[in-house]
């Protein structure tokens, strides 16, 4: 950075907020047009059946509806959704973006209405009746593994989508020479990622120009788009994804989605744009499931506590389809359940199970969250069996700054994502000191296992890695307005994560510009020819640096303009803030260089990733009568490498660690024999409300900036919800260490707690 | 989650209300708060053809502590009740548990007429007037009748209530000063339908305790007293074995419900364990005498 600007590192409140407060954000809902009509999806009311008819009749002739559209009106083959990271093996089972002859989990679109209103379309929807025939439902891990019935007859011979392996070293010979293997079964239940705003799309299609423009993208309208010009048969620069504020991803929002096809294909179809916006109970059957893991894993150490090996299965149920990131949470959880630990030898095997339910996809923290749960409690039950204080097993572990880069397990097959993966800077003990610190261990480990005042209080420790900074690109543009202010285009997306304050920091910093200069565009293809998104802690890192070189490349335009003005060479004129100075002291201002057209673009190329590391830990009381856990304090500090806003970070990691509440206590998606979907309303779901858990501290390190990126960032929009379960679980088997009860299957709901100590009941 | 198309009337009186409602046939619902109404018809679990608004008829409103009774008027909102200085006084049970009830926006519109014709198994509103012996007075097109709350409550979300009555008020008998109350709940978030609640009142008649109520609502399919841990308190001097007592007596007497989040042996449990916790907060805890 060339100037005294200091945005990045400050504790800079959001720009967005004052919109947002004032209620003047702009949601999908709050889009309108014209013309507009309104869709509604029919779905499939049976988990697994042979789709025989549809009766459509009564329904089109209700006056207002304008179209039923299903399978029959896709000319062709229906198109499946492409995946983000193929593999050689999952092809099969691909999404179609409507059912043809079967359907494969309770939801699944069948076909959609078009009508003048929403309310219409969907008093019209409940009298489109599709006749089923139903088939038996793979509801469970035995009976997918069964394959009885299959759920793609004739295509593929189980209902296995992928296996992916996690090596390193050779585990074998490690638990030979181990001194204390421990192992057991461990589950997390499926869930979702819960975006408090619905999705919506409105699709409009120019007939004349034939071009479509999406609008209620999020996450990755890169991609989207080009999903959307292979199905829809245009050229890719026919189709625009347009974004609007988005509340809330958490890595479910914003992939392709059925509903982007057939909402398209109702523009298309009836010539007028078209609406839809997800209601809350098809939100639950709709969107992407995530966390339906079980898995059988060991650890081998020696007396000393070192890990010497990790091994073991793991078994993800990932509903009726693989969607376009569906593999990410399995191969992830097999290649980051080691964690920040040094774990010299590991074979771990991950399957990935098809059944009837909805399609599993990605959730803050993909495999992560699962894979530090099935360690952390590993380690403590070995601490327990060796003796160790719970805080020296996991010291001895963390990796240290000399072992970096230090390569975490190898996976295959790969899918083009980091099959190999190092670790890229750390001191990890420094964040654990520093969390217990502040948790003030010393102090509150008297409390542990002791009952007052009739409940038991549990103090644990749970250290994580998150990886961040998704390759292998992100763009940006700069250009200089008329009025002097930068107009800053990136393809970051923002999700509600603060995106705009932090490029107009970077960017301000960059330019030396006070950050009311800057305007940030963001998120829609039409600001850049390409772009990737927001997803897997990347917005900061990937989209932060090509801000940061779009700037860069902006001050050389500048120079170059101001030397071609003054009739110098270039390198004798310097740029100090918003002035180029020439060898004579004459000052050129930005805005006298703006109508000669002052605009950069820039593409920040990096697939390494990034690796930020942490520790939390928790104190939790719990009522052994009625099974309720009070999460009575909880630490969490991390190292980003660098903080560019203290107060968006620790929204980030604050939001992540009451998110992992909700995992490990309530949220569940609990599913019938039959295959269906027992929740459909927020009274069921129980995702925490805000005022549930008042005691969340975080501190931040930036003591080793990533060595991947200039600007040393890492990743850090995940990592708070990655230690949550571990953390808590461990808590709640201290409390209850005298009835040698096991927490290894989440969520800790009260009944479930009770149900540990009332085994007999 | 649209709502589906309905007519809307909102009548100045009783007798215009009754009218319409009999008229339908069946086809139509009064709308009060419309916390309930309005979420089972947004899913599509009720579709009435008309809406009958019943805020605007004079006489539904107003809590007033009588020498003898306490009338609550059927558009009394949950606010009302927590607002109301009288009440603390008079029958502060039921404050205690109305502040359990789900959360402030939905506290300043719902109401306890609604709550009653609701019925759901789950609220508090209706566990308090059965087990404190109110009646309520109710109007139909053919004219007015008083029940029993127990009487009108037949089942989980099911009253006796004709297709044209309305509940008009809801009266309490006034409790006598020094009788002694307990009231807890298990929902797993606050505001959340309890998955197990309990109430209790008794007097006491020198040592020992006299006149014992104890009911149960959220753990049963209706909220019901239990006469096995009345009987376990009355005659009894308050303390933890008594209160154990009737707790295992509660405990064993209830036919717990099951749903997603509790099977039947965790409900029977937390009403044993809120109905121990309850009495022994109890002894604390009296109506006290008029100043
Ligand atoms: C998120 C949420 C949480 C909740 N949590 C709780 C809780 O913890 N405890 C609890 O008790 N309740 C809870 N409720 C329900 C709430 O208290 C309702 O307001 C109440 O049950 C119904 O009152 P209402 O005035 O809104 O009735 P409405 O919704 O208007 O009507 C409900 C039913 O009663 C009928 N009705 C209304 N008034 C009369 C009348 N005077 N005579 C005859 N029939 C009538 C209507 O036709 C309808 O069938 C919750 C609701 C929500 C949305």
């Amino acid at each position: 950075m060339n100037t005294p600007n200091t945005y990045i590192g400050g504790h800079v409140e959001r720009v967005e907020d004052a919109r947002f407060l004032r209620g003047a954000g702009r949601y999908i809902d709050d889009v309108t047009r014209e013309g507009l009509l309104h869709a509604c999806v029919v779905r499939s009311a049976v988990a697994h059946g042979r789709l025989l008819s549809i009766d459509a009749e009564e329904a089109l002739a209700m006056p207002g509806v304008h179209a039923v559209l299903t399978a029959a009106d896709v000319a062709g083959e229906i198109p499946t959704i492409p995946f983000r990271r193929p593999n050689p093996k999952i092809g099969p089972y691909a999404q179609p973006v409507i059912a043809r002859d079967r359907v494969r989990y309770f939801g699944e679109p069948v076909a959609l209405v078009v009508a003048d209103s929403p309310e219409l379309a969907e008093d019209a929807a409940e009298l489109v009746l599709p006749e089923i025939e139903p088939l038996p439902a793979v509801v469970t891990r035995a009976a997918s593994l069964a394959a009885d019935p299959l759920l793609f007859p004739g295509t593929t011979e189980d209902n296995v989508a992928a296996v992916f392996t996690a090596t390193r070293g050779d585990a074998e010979a490690a638990f030979a020479a181990a001194a204390l293997v421990v192992g057991d079964s461990f589950s997390t239940q499926r869930q979702t990622a819960l975006p408090l705003e619905t999705r919506g799309l409105l699709a409009e299609w120019d007939a004349d120009a034939q071009h479509l423009t999406m609008h209620g993208a999020a996450k990755l309208p890169f991609f989207n788009r080009r999903a959307m010009a292979r199905m829809m048969d245009l050229p890719e620069t026919s189709v625009d994804y347009v974004e609007h504020d988005v509340g809330g991803g958490f890595g479910a929002r914003g992939e392709f989605y059925p509903e982007d096809f057939l909402v398209a294909l109702a523009a298309r179809t009836t010539g007028r744009p078209v609406k839809w916006v997800e209601d809350r109970r098809e939100h639950f059957a709709a969107i992407a499931h995530a966390r339906e893991a079980e898995a059988q894993v060991e650890l081998a150490l020696d007396a000393s506590g070192r890990i010497l090996g990790l091994r073991g299965e793991m078994f993800m149920n990932v509903g009726a389809y693989v969607r376009p990131n569906g593999m990410t949470p399995v191969r992830n959880c097999a290649q980051f359940m080691s964690g920040p630990y040094r774990v010299p030898n590991i074979a771990l095997q991950a399957t990935a199970l098809v059944a009837n339910k909805t399609p599993a996809g990605t959730f803050r923290g993909p495999g992560r969250y699962e894979g530090s749960f099935f360690i952390e409690r590993l380690l403590d039950m070995a601490a327990a069996q060796l003796g160790l204080d719970r805080r020296t097993i996991r010291e001895v572990n963390l990796l240290t700054n000399a072992e970096m880069p230090h390569p975490l397990a190898q996976i295959r097959p790969s899918d083009g994502s980091r099959a190999e993966t190092s670790c890229d800077s750390g001191e990890y003990a420094e964040a654990f000191h520093r969390c217990l610190q502040a948790f003030d261990w010393e102090e509150k480990v008297r409390l542990d296992g002791r009952l007052i005042d009739g409940r038991y209080h549990g103090i644990a420790v749970s250290c994580f890695i998150e990886g961040g900074a998704s390759g292998p690109a992100e763009t940006a543009r700069m250009r200089v307005a008329e009025d002097g202010g930068v107009e800053v285009y990136v393809g970051s997306s923002a999700i509600g994560q603060g995106l705009e304050t932090v490029m107009a920091q970077i960017a301000a910093d960059t330019l030396g510009l006070p950050m009311e200069r800057i305007r940030v565009f963001h998120g829609s293809t039409t600001y850049l020819a390409e772009g990737w998104g927001s997803y897997g802690s990347r917005a900061t890192v990937m989209g932060g640096n090509a801000v940061r070189e779009a700037g860069l490349a902006l001050l050389e335009r500048f120079r170059a303009l101001a030397a071609g003005r003054l009739g110098v060479g270039e390198g004798e004129v310097s740029v100090v803030g918003l002035q180029a100075v020439g060898p004579d002291g004459v000052v050129l201002e930005l805005a006298d260089i703006a109508a000669e057209g002052l605009a950069s673009e820039a593409k920040f190329l990096n697939s390494d990733a990034t690796y930020t590391n942490g520790t939390a830990a928790v104190h939790v009381a719990v009522d052994p009568e009625t099974g309720r856990v009070e999460v009575l304090d909880y630490v969490v500090c991390d190292e980003v490498g660098r903080i560019v806003n203290a107060l968006t970070l620790h929204g980030q990691v604050t939001g992540a660690a009451v998110q992992g509440f909700g995992s490990v206590f309530g949220e569940e998606l609990p599913y019938g024999d039959d295959g269906a979907l027992l929740v459909g309303t927020l009274a069921d779901y129980l995702v925490p409300l805000a005022t549930d858990y008042p005691r969340v501290r975080c501190l931040s390190l930036e003591s080793y900036p990533s060595p991947t990126n200039p600007l040393g960032a890492k990743g850090a929009g995940e990592g708070g919800i990655i230690p949550v379960g571990g953390a808590v679980a461990n808590a709640v088997a201290s409390a209850l260490r005298t009835f040698g009860v096991a927490p290894n299957h989440l969520p800790l709901s009260p009944a479930r707690v009770w149900a540990l100590l009332n085994p007999s009941e | 989650m649209k709502l589906p198309a309905f007519d809307y009337a909102c009548p100045r009186t009783l007798e215009e209300a009754t009218a319409l409602l009999a008229e339908a046939c069946g086809d139509a619902k009064v709308i009060a708060g419309g916390q309930s109404l309005l979420p089972f018809m947004a899913f599509r679990l009720a579709a009435p053809g008309l809406l009958v608004d019943l805020r605007k008829i004079a006489g539904l409103t107003g809590i007033e502590v009588g020498d003898e009774e306490i009338r609550l008027g059927a558009m009394v909102r949950w606010r009302d009740i927590l607002d109301s200085a009288a009440l603390a006084h008079a029958l502060p049970l039921l404050p205690a548990a109305i502040g359990h009830v789900a959360h402030y926006q939905i506290r300043n519109r719902g109401t306890l007429g609604g709550s009653l014709a609701h019925a759901d198994p789950a609220s508090e509103f209706p566990c308090i007037a059965v087990l404190c012996g109110a009646s309520v007075d109710v109007v139909g097109a053919g004219g007015r009748r008083t029940l029993p709350a127990g009487d009108l409550i037949a089942g989980p979300m099911e009253t006796t209530l004709g297709d044209d009555e309305i509940i008009v008020a809801v009266r309490f008998p006034r409790w006598p000063e020094g009788r002694r109350w307990a009231f807890d709940e298990f929902a797993l978030r606050h505001g959340d339908l309890a998955i197990a609640a309990v109430a209790a009142c008794y007097d006491m008649d020198g040592p020992h305790i006299a006149n014992a109520r104890v009911a149960v609502m959220g753990a049963t399919d209706t909220p019901q007293r239990v006469p096995e841990a009345e009987d376990a308190l009355n005659g009894r001097a308050p303390g933890d074995d008594t209160f154990g007592t009737a707790a295992e007596a509660a405990s064993a007497a209830i036919e717990p419900t099951e749903d997603l989040h509790a099977g039947a042996a965790y409900r029977r449990a937390l009403v044993g364990t809120l109905l121990r916790r309850g009495l022994r907060a109890s002894c604390t805890r009296q109506r006290e005498a008029a100043e």
